[in-house]
């Protein structure tokens, strides 16, 4: 308790003296001003949280069956009622929502699908991407430049626009998946930005930062039953309510599809190569060719929420696809737990909807997701909602640190 | 012909710059194979310090009477508070996670990058914070046709000092030894009576304070400072980090060189909207052809 406080007092007085020039300074053009009350706001809010916490702490300390307890006594639920629930939600909730919570509603249904094929890329395989926004660009700009210069329909454009994004997978991936861990990580983050790049600059084809517009949304036809004869009748689906079960059934498909994935001879293959890519091969696993293949599945994905988000916006342009969009889908699976398709779900869900809810607090947003991404790592590196063999490889490895620690 | 020398000029005060962020990311690399991707918000950090300090000199009128003063001020300021920075850096999101995964120490890392910027966002706005540049080392001079600026003068100058002290620092004291012991084995180094913890902590802060010192040159030179600087420069001097073979400080330096000389180069000849595509086309390539970058060693499957 008492050494508690003190390092409270010392994580104090270290964040005040980091504090005070950059909050408390009030820049104008040629002025100077300073401001304590903003420094005294963020104080208090840090000490009363940090009182919480050693609060917490000393509670427990004392209390340590209970804590115990606490985590043994989870209520187990069969999977598949729990999936079962979901769906139905998911097909019962728009007909009952507004317009905005559809809007929301389709934006979670977009990042689980880009979290979901972000996640058999970083989840499965352990390849770090941070570029993976631009398959979804790539996605979206195929379906948009088909469709406003060749009148390509969405779904006939969406499997196209799959194919273009696997393609740039396999570009990107070919060349990158010689390197290992960190550089890889770092070449896709380049390859994000170059490709941000070209569609910032790039005039010709892609209108440059003025972006492309009139693309239609997805349409069906639907048989009308007249006189004698069966007449189809195009109809776009330009509302919300219909354009959120195109996105439900991209992120079913996704589901389905990355779930069997990971039951698979391939997933087991990334698993392995994500486990020790050196015993992997050894095994006869042809690493490069299954790590390709990791890429180009991921943009898969990536692709169809493109194409989606081009047809629902009916307008691309670059700004949609920097890399923040790449680090808040690569938040969604660390959050929700690597590997683990329900932990993307409800990450994709929180990430979406909690700055909703908190709409006062939208500024903060980008600065909570850095917090909780280091937070995570350090106290829960397994997610939210684990994967099985996830959890106990990562636990195991904290449990030997926290040990050394303490 | 002057083009030409212009170019060179502008290219190697730019590359100065990068290779200043450059060995933080090398020195960091080196030690605990960490890509520190809240390096390069420590630098923008820099240029807000430096840039907080000189408009409160300017507005009490220090400025214009010792601008000489003012500018060390603002440097020494910018690197104090960004060593300040780095070693909570280092506190919170590093040292719990020295036994864990590498994909779980970057993306730590990549966190503390995120909120950094968006602290910096938050406190000081999303508008440019402009340099009272008008006060200090406004001259110019003219070398074969090609403009000088003082500024680039001092920035060069500046950057050659902490380049010198650095090597010297590593190479000749007590810590720069426990340094480089460290980086090389660090359970070695442990068993000797090397304290790893105390060793990490300082290399992060000098490298903190070679950003800082570049943040406050870069907000000189351009003008102004904005949270989101520390991006892109970020990137393109681990990417000089890396070309000049990552753990070499030498490299380091003639990766930055090569990086801004690149840079200014292909932005003035082919084109300017490119000039990032470049950089990141030159990493892509180093990395493929030559992992270990240009004055690298063999680097085995545990660091890369």
């Amino acid at each position: 308790m008492a050494t508690d406080l003190i390092r409270l007092g010392v994580v104090l007085a270290w964040g005040f003296v980091l504090l005070v020039p950059m909050l408390g300074a009030r820049l104008g053009f040629d002025t100077f001003a300073f401001e304590w009350t903003r420094i005294w706001k963020v104080m208090g809010v840090l000490a009363v949280g940090g009182l919480l916490v050693v609060a917490q702490r000393a509670v427990s300390a004392r209390r340590p069956d209970r804590a115990h307890a606490q985590h043994r006594s989870r209520v187990h639920v069969p999977a598949a009622w729990g999936w079962a629930a979901l769906g139905v939600v998911a097909v019962v909730f728009p007909w009952f929502a507004d317009n905005y919570a559809r809007d929301v509603a389709i934006n979670v249904l977009v990042y689980v699908t880009l979290g979901l094929g972000l996640n058999v890329v970083v989840g499965l395989a352990g390849l770090l991407d941070l570029g993976y926004i631009a398959f979804y660009a790539v996605g979206a700009y195929t379906y948009a430049l088909l469709n406003t210069h060749f009148q390509i329909p969405f779904w006939l454009a969406l499997p196209i626009g799959c194919v273009v994004s696997a393609g740039a997978g396999a570009v990107i991936g070919y060349p990158t998946l010689k390197m290992r861990g960190d550089y890889l990580a770092i070449v896709t983050l380049g390859f994000g930005e170059i490709i941000r790049l070209v569609l910032n600059n790039w005039d010709a084809v892609t209108e440059g930062p003025n972006g492309i517009l009139g693309i239609k949304a997805p349409g069906i036809y639907y048989p009308v039953f007249g006189e004698g004869a069966v007449t189809f009748v195009h109809f776009y689906l330009k509302s919300l309510l219909w354009l959120y079960f195109v996105a439900l059934a991209i992120a079913v498909v996704t589901v389905v599809g990355v779930h069997r994935l990971d039951r698979s001879r391939v997933g087991r293959a990334w698993i392995s190569i994500r486990e020790d890519e050196t015993a992997a091969e050894l095994t006869g696993i042809p690493t490069l060719k299954v790590k390709l293949l990791a890429y180009m599945l991921g943009a898969v994905f990536a692709g169809l929420a493109g194409a989606f988000f081009a047809a629902k916006v009916r307008y691309v342009n670059p700004s949609s696809f920097v890399f923040i969009e790449s680090a808040l889908v690569l938040c969604i699976v660390v959050l929700g737990g690597m590997g683990s398709i329900p932990g993307i779900i409800l990450g994709a869900a929180a990430i979406i909807v909690l700055p909703e809810v908190f709409r006062g607090l939208e500024l903060y947003r980008m600065l909570a997701f850095g917090g909780a991404m280091t937070v995570m790592m350090v106290f829960r590196p397994e997610g939210l909602i684990p994967a099985g063999r996830r959890k106990r490889e990562l636990r195991g490895e904290a449990a030997a640190e926290g040990d050394a620690g303490a | 012909m002057e083009t030409l020398i212009q170019q060179l000029i502008n290219g190697v005060t730019l590359g100065s710059v990068y290779a200043l962020i450059a060995l933080g990311y090398t020195m960091v690399y080196g030690i605990i194979q960490l890509i520190n991707f809240a390096h390069g918000e420590i630098f923008a950090a820099g240029g807000y310090i430096g840039v907080i300090t000189l408009s409160l000199l300017n507005s009490r009128g220090v400025l214009e009477s010792h601008p000489v003063l003012g500018l060390a001020l603002a440097f020494l300021l910018a690197m104090a508070y960004c060593a300040f920075l780095a070693v909570a850096l280092e506190r919170v999101a590093y040292r719990p996670l020295r036994k864990a995964s590498r994909l779980a120490l970057l993306l730590s890392a990549l966190g503390m990058s995120i909120f950094f910027s968006n602290g910096m966002m938050l406190c000081q706005g999303v508008y440019d914070k402009a340099y009272p540049t008008q006060l200090y080392a406004t001259g110019q001079f003219t070398v074969g046709g090609a403009v000088v600026s003082y500024i680039q003068v001092y920035i060069v100058a500046g950057a050659v000092v902490l380049m010198v002290a650095l090597n010297l620092f590593v190479n000749r004291t007590r810590l720069g030894k426990a340094m480089r012991s460290t980086a090389q084995d660090r359970t070695m180094s442990a068993l000797l009576g090397i304290n790893a913890n105390r060793t990490i902590t300082i290399t992060f802060v000098i490298g903190a304070i070679l950003a800082a010192a570049a943040g406050v040159m870069v907000g000189l030179y351009y003008g102004s400072v904005r949270f989101d600087m520390g991006f892109v420069p970020g990137i393109k001097a681990f990417a000089a980090a890396v070309l000049g073979g990552i753990g070499n400080l030498t490299g380091a330096v003639l990766g930055g060189m090569i990086i801004g000389l690149v840079e200014v180069f292909a932005a003035g000849y082919l084109a300017s909207e490119y000039k990032d595509v470049f950089a990141f086309i030159i990493l892509i390539l180093v990395l493929y052809f030559r992992p270990t970058g240009i004055m690298g060693e063999q680097v085995d499957d545990t660091r890369v």
